[in-house]
């Protein structure tokens, strides 16, 4: 007993050694210093722990609700919260927690698609300007630049328009009109690094601008690249339910609580519950967001850490 | 059950404090404050309007030469501007005695000249609405001699001797107002006939002239004290543009507006039974149908077509998304027309449905469609949805745009459309014009059936014809009545709904008039009292 | 992420579109002493201002062709006959190659031709002269809100860092970053006008001061207040504040994080040390030396905050009735009416690049750091 009670001691210790053997041992070390400092935010871990069950519902949801999520019941229609139906019925008579927890699925579809499309997206065009500098700095900023002062709902409406409707098309327009933010802030982070020693180091021993890019720029951008999109997610949500309230997201029948809100503010007088319900969903998972980023923040942006 | 309503806490736990706004406890004596979607209108100019809030307008800015009175629709089209007419021999030429000692808003005479320029320039334009006119075999090159001016009457010939209803109700339509011709001349840039400056400007002889149009804002209309009809009551009509039906609901119980338009059958039960508040329904002429393509392999089998009548919860939409506000209808003239039918024979009835695709050996199949982001529409189509899949059929609804719906509709590209068919005069022709008539499938059209790719049977379009022709009311009215029955039977085309349109206002409105199912909203009757 | 995104006006977080924290000086910007090189980098700054306008231009109009909506439907309308649809298609010019289309559209707007909208039936011009300044007026009065309220929250917040005032400031700004806004928008006017009847209604005024004053800047509380009609003034202040105080709320939640970040970078700063140990006391070390060192990035944060809230929010003008340009190049983008949406896109484009610059030029000539 007292050997297995002492190996978590030791690990820990060695995580946490001053002098780091390995660089393994010093890159794990440095992970596990970050955990330790975000697991001392309560908000962040309340934040994680919400996201966490959000995952778990979305991969539980056949077995998790109550009723079939697409099932219409026209003579059960409006009807408040209840035993039956914990958080009501729609306008269909659809019930509405069902719903909400198969659109949990959607909801991490969107939010980890764009999570992913867009800064990886921005983090290629913002790099590869700062490091090339130049007229290519140059054109490619002046094409973020279109793309940050264009209305942006006139683009993903277009965007969507153009592609058809559907989930995946709402997706991409929001990716696509989310990258020029994460182009500015990756190409800042570019151009502060360009000139430091460990990359000319790196190029005198004959690394090429690719070589350069990926395995010495890139890095450099990444934390505060996820510290930005841990904070954008709250906004992905609340813009494909934006997309949804045009009617340019999800399609019939798919629950998407953006459209669920979206349904529900017809009846949002006298059944309130129909609109408030998916609302709250959003408003919960946002804010776990939030609080995950803004923790994150705290561990991995050096600049704005320590709060 | 209890309804924890917010607005019960809120109102217990609300404070009064000094408002901050000038709380008006009712809107003036005499103005009238209308919300209403009013985000559709794009030209005010009678040649051109064809939206139905652009119709809303148009109708009280002008007068024509016959017109409906909105305290009793039923009685038909009435003398306006025109006193009296008559028919001539052959039936081909009607003429229209003026009315005298009216006078434009500008204070110029109501002319024969007028009315007949009126409609001439309305062909030449050829806009939207141009067909209601040229229908009568009038085209721009010989709209000068068919449509003549002599003294005070005005002479309309046409190609054909066509029912003398069926005309007189298309003069009452929009595009034929009497528009003020001199007026309109001093304003005319190019060869556009005064079109730019009729679009935010009005010159006519209406109850009300147009004081300001602002987009998506408000119209505003100003009492013509000289109306030939009498003096409006209502000084000032101000038509908001409100869009959230929870919006109209607040302002009409806060007293901030007279009538709201838009309120959504949820919102009309929420205000039902409250001070201060009446409801009024009024059937309107909009059919709300589903069309299904003969394009579409599936579709054009007729065993899917009979088990899709089957397929449509009537009662369930009518009862609860659709209530108060459309009723089942299942014949393509609408109640309130000459021929209109009341038969609604389709039940739903899933196994019925299943039964008659098994016989015909239809095991499954799977439907792609486009609607129209509209909430009433998906939730129709999501019903149609649900069914659907109950009887092995599977419907996939992509939304859109109105605009985009309607492109692919045109290009013939949409497997099953659900829209609305409003009619565009007051005459049955109007609807059995669009819904029975396809003379070339193979060709190019625009008709509704053509859009469905629907080759309506050589008898039916005969008999469309020969109802238009026909002189005797009655017999007429058994020439739809006929038309309808063979169409309930065999067509693709499926009317579903007629609108109700519920008014909620507050109740010192007097004699309001949406303008029922034939024509459009009409102010100078409205009063306010106690 | 945008900050500005399809639901309309949603603040996002701190992250937003605000480039500017993030951006460093420009290279070579560090001693910018001589005026022929300030006037040299003026000209660029203009030159690039120019040029990021035409691509905005091309790209919008190329969107606007390659969109499959039908413009020439909405002037047709459902009934049209094949015939008619072509004749008005060649009215509009649309058989003409897209190049010619483009150069056709330039010209005009040089010439100060916008087109007509076929929306709505008004010169394009005529429509922006009256949408934008509901924009305007909405978006100033909800970033001053923002920033009376957002200032001195983040400065509080930083100077009694973990205090409850700092717990505060992060609960509203993280609530107000995880709201659909236009359920806190019909609650709002259910609450405040159905309810209490504290605020007027949707719509910019009552009815009854329509058209009674004289319009000048368009912005009603300034027409009002110049025309020194108090009544109209209150009236119209009632129909804004609630809209304004929503956008307001989201610009809050920015603002007050960035105000707190800054300041908190100020605070670790030595000079501040320097001032403590010299005995200054806490109100004239944070609100004097601090507070004065972050106004330059705090201006920037704040005129680009108000440049996304003029690119008009579409729900809060859809609930609040609230003729804005938001709604009007949706509605006309809808419509494929690409005058319209052109001639917005040009507005809200020149007010965006026009922000973006004038912090740019803020930060490089004012910032003490810069020069």
């Amino acid at each position: 007993m007292t050997d297995l009670s002492t190996r978590p001691a030791s690990t820990r210790d060695w995580l946490l050694s001053d002098a780091p053997s390995t660089r393994r041992q010093a890159r794990l070390g440095a992970l596990y210093q970050g955990w330790l400092t975000f697991r001392a935010n309560t908000l962040a871990m309340v934040g994680l722990v919400i996201l966490i069950g959000l995952v778990l519902m979305a991969i539980f949801a056949p077995w998790l609700s109550p009723y079939d999520p697409v099932a219409q019941n026209l003579g059960d229609r409006l009807m408040p919260p209840s035993g039956a139906h914990w958080l009501g019925t729609d306008a269909l008579g659809r019930d509405i927690l069902s719903r909400i927890i198969w659109g949990s699925r959607v909801t991490l579809f969107i939010v980890g698609t764009v999570a992913l499309i867009s800064p990886i997206l921005g983090l290629l065009i913002g790099t590869v300007a700062g490091f090339a500098g130049g007229w290519v700095d140059q054109v490619l900023m002046r094409i973020t630049d279109i793309f940050l002062a264009f209305p942006k709902l006139i683009l993903a409406l277009a965007l969507v328009a153009a592609l058809g409707p559907g989930i995946f098309n709402a997706v991409l327009a929001l990716a696509i009109t989310g990258w020029p933010p994460y182009a500015r802030l990756s190409r800042a982070e570019t151009l502060a690094v360009r000139h430091a020693d460990y990359i000319a180091a790196a190029r005198l021993q004959g690394a090429g601008p690719a070589r350069l890019l990926v395995g010495h720029v890139w890095p450099m951008c990444v934390s505060s690249l996820i510290v930005r999109v841990a904070l954008d997610m709250a906004g992905i949500i609340l813009s494909a339910a934006g997309l949804g309230f045009l009617g340019l997201g999800a399609q019939p029948p798919l629950a998407e609580w953006g459209a669920m809100i979206s349904d529900g503010r017809t009846y949002i007088l006298d059944h309130w519950w129909v609109a408030a319900m998916p609302g709250l969903a959003i408003f919960i998972v946002s804010l776990a967001f939030n609080l995950l980023g803004d923790g994150l923040r705290d561990v991995l942006d050096p600049k704005g850490a320590k709060e | 059950m209890t309804r924890f309503s917010p607005r019960a806490i809120l109102l217990a736990s609300a404070i009064a404090v000094a408002p901050l706004s000038a709380a008006w406890a009712e809107t003036p004596a005499d103005v009238l404050v209308v919300a209403h979607t009013i985000d559709d209108i794009i030209s005010l100019d009678p040649a051109q309007s064809f939206e139905f809030s652009g119709n809303d307008v148009t109708q009280n800015l002008y007068s024509r030469l016959v017109d409906f009175d909105p305290l009793n629709l039923e009685a038909g089209f009435q003398p306006s501007l025109a006193e009296k007419w008559e028919v001539s021999e052959d039936g081909k030429t009607i003429t229209l005695t003026l009315r005298e000692g009216v006078t434009f808003q500008s204070g110029n005479p109501v002319r024969a000249e007028d009315a007949a320029w009126s409609l001439q320039r309305a062909v030449k334009l050829d806009k939207s609405p141009a067909f209601i006119l040229t229908q009568f075999g009038l085209t721009p090159e010989n709209v000068d001699q068919m449509v003549k001016a002599d003294g005070n009457t005005v002479s309309i010939t046409m190609d054909q001797p066509y029912a003398q209803s069926f005309v007189l109700n298309c003069l009452s339509a929009s595009v034929a107002s009497v528009i003020d011709k001199e007026t309109v001349l001093q304003h005319v840039e190019g060869d556009d006939l005064g079109n730019a400056w009729l679009t935010t400007n009005s010159a006519g002889s209406g109850p009300y002239a147009l004081a300001a149009w602002r987009p998506n804002e408000v119209v505003q209309l100003t009492a013509f004290e000289n109306y030939f009809g009498g003096a409006p009551k209502m000084k000032r009509v101000i038509v908001k543009n409100v869009q959230e039906s929870s919006a109209q609901r607040l302002q009409l119980e806060a007293g901030d507006i007279d009538v709201a338009r838009n309120l959504t059958p949820s919102d009309i039960e929420g205000v039902t039974g409250k001070e201060g508040i009446v409801i009024k329904d009024e059937p309107r002429g909009r059919i709300l149908y589903m069309g299904m393509s003969q394009r579409d392999p599936l579709l054009s089998q007729a065993p899917v077509q009979q088990a899709m009548r089957h397929l449509i919860d009537f009662e369930g939409m009518a009862n609860s998304f659709l209530k108060g506000q459309w009723r089942i209808h299942q014949n393509f003239i609408p109640e309130g027309y000459l021929g209109a039918s009341d038969e609604n024979p389709w039940t739903y009835d899933i196994e019925a449905a299943k039964k008659i695709l098994t016989d015909a050996g239809i095991t499954g199949g799977t439907i792609t469609t486009k609607v129209r982001d509209l909430r009433e529409y998906l939730d129709v189509a999501q019903t149609l949805q649900a069914s659907m899949a109950q009887a092995g059929l599977t419907l996939n609804i992509e939304q859109m745009t109105g605009a985009q719906v309607l492109d692919a509709y045109r290009a013939r590209e949409v497997p099953i459309f659900l829209g609305e068919w409003g009619p565009d005069y007051a005459d049955p022709q109007t609807n059995a014009g669009t819904f029975a008539w396809n003379p070339d499938n193979e060709g190019k059209g625009s008709t509704l059936a053509w859009r469905n790719s629907y080759a309506v049977p050589a008898a039916m379009q005969e008999a469309v014809k020969a109802a238009t022709l026909e002189g005797d009311s009655d017999k007429r009215k058994q020439m739809y009545l006929d038309i309808q029955a063979e169409y309930r039977a065999n067509a693709p085309i499926l009317p579903l709904f007629q609108r109700v349109e519920q008014a909620a206002m507050r109740d010192t409105v007097k004699d309001w008039s949406a303008g029922g199912a034939v024509t459009s909203v009409m102010y100078h009757q409205v009063s306010k009292g106690e | 992420m945008t900050r500005t995104a399809p639901t309309g006006g949603q603040a996002l977080p701190p992250a937003g579109a605000a480039p500017v924290p993030a951006l460093p000086p420009a290279p070579g910007s560090g001693r910018l002493a001589a005026t022929g090189r300030r006037a040299r980098a003026l000209g660029g700054i203009l030159l690039s201002l120019a040029l990021t306008l035409l691509g905005l231009l091309l790209v919008t109009f190329i969107i606007g062709r390659v969109m499959p909506i039908d413009p020439v439907l909405k002037v047709v309308g459902e009934r049209a006959t094949p015939e008619q649809y072509e004749a008005a298609r060649q009215a509009m010019g649309l058989d003409q190659p897209l190049a010619v289309q483009f150069l056709t559209y330039i010209g005009d707007v040089l010439r100060g031709d916008f087109g007509r909208s076929i929306s709505t039936g008004h010169p394009v011009a005529e429509d922006l002269r009256r949408v934008f300044p509901a924009t305007l007026e909405l978006a100033a009065m909800g970033t001053l809100i923002g920033v009376l309220a957002g200032v001195p929250l983040g400065v509080v917040a930083a100077a009694r860092r973990g205090g409850w005032v700092d717990q505060i400031a992060r609960v509203a700004a993280l609530v107000g970053y995880s709201m659909p806004i236009f359920w806190l928008g019909l609650m709002g006017l259910l609450v405040f006008y159905g309810i209490l009847g504290w605020v007027g209604g949707p719509g910019r005024q009552d009815i009854l001061y329509d058209g009674m004053v004289p319009e000048v800047t368009r912005l009603l509380l300034i027409d009002s207040a110049l025309a020194g009609d108090w009544g109209a003034f209150r009236d119209a202040f009632g129909h804004i504040i609630l809209p304004a105080s929503l956008l307001g709320y989201f610009s809050l939640a920015y603002i007050s994080r960035m105000t707190r970040s800054f300041m908190l970078e100020q605070l670790s700063a030595e000079y501040i040390t320097t001032a403590r140990v010299k005995g200054l006391s806490e109100g004239r070390v944070v609100w004097g030396h601090a507070f004065r060192n972050i106004a330059v990035p705090l201006v920037t944060v704040i005129a680009l905050s108000f440049g996304s809230l003029l690119e008009g929010s579409v729900l809060t003008e859809i609930i609040f009735s609230w003729p804005g340009i938001g709604s009007y190049i949706t509605k006309t983008l809808l419509a494929g009416d690409m005058n319209a949406v052109l001639g917005g896109t040009i507005v809200v484009g020149v007010c965006f690049i026009g922000l973006n610059v004038l912090s740019d030029l803020l930060y490089r000539f004012l910032d003490p750091r810069a020069a």
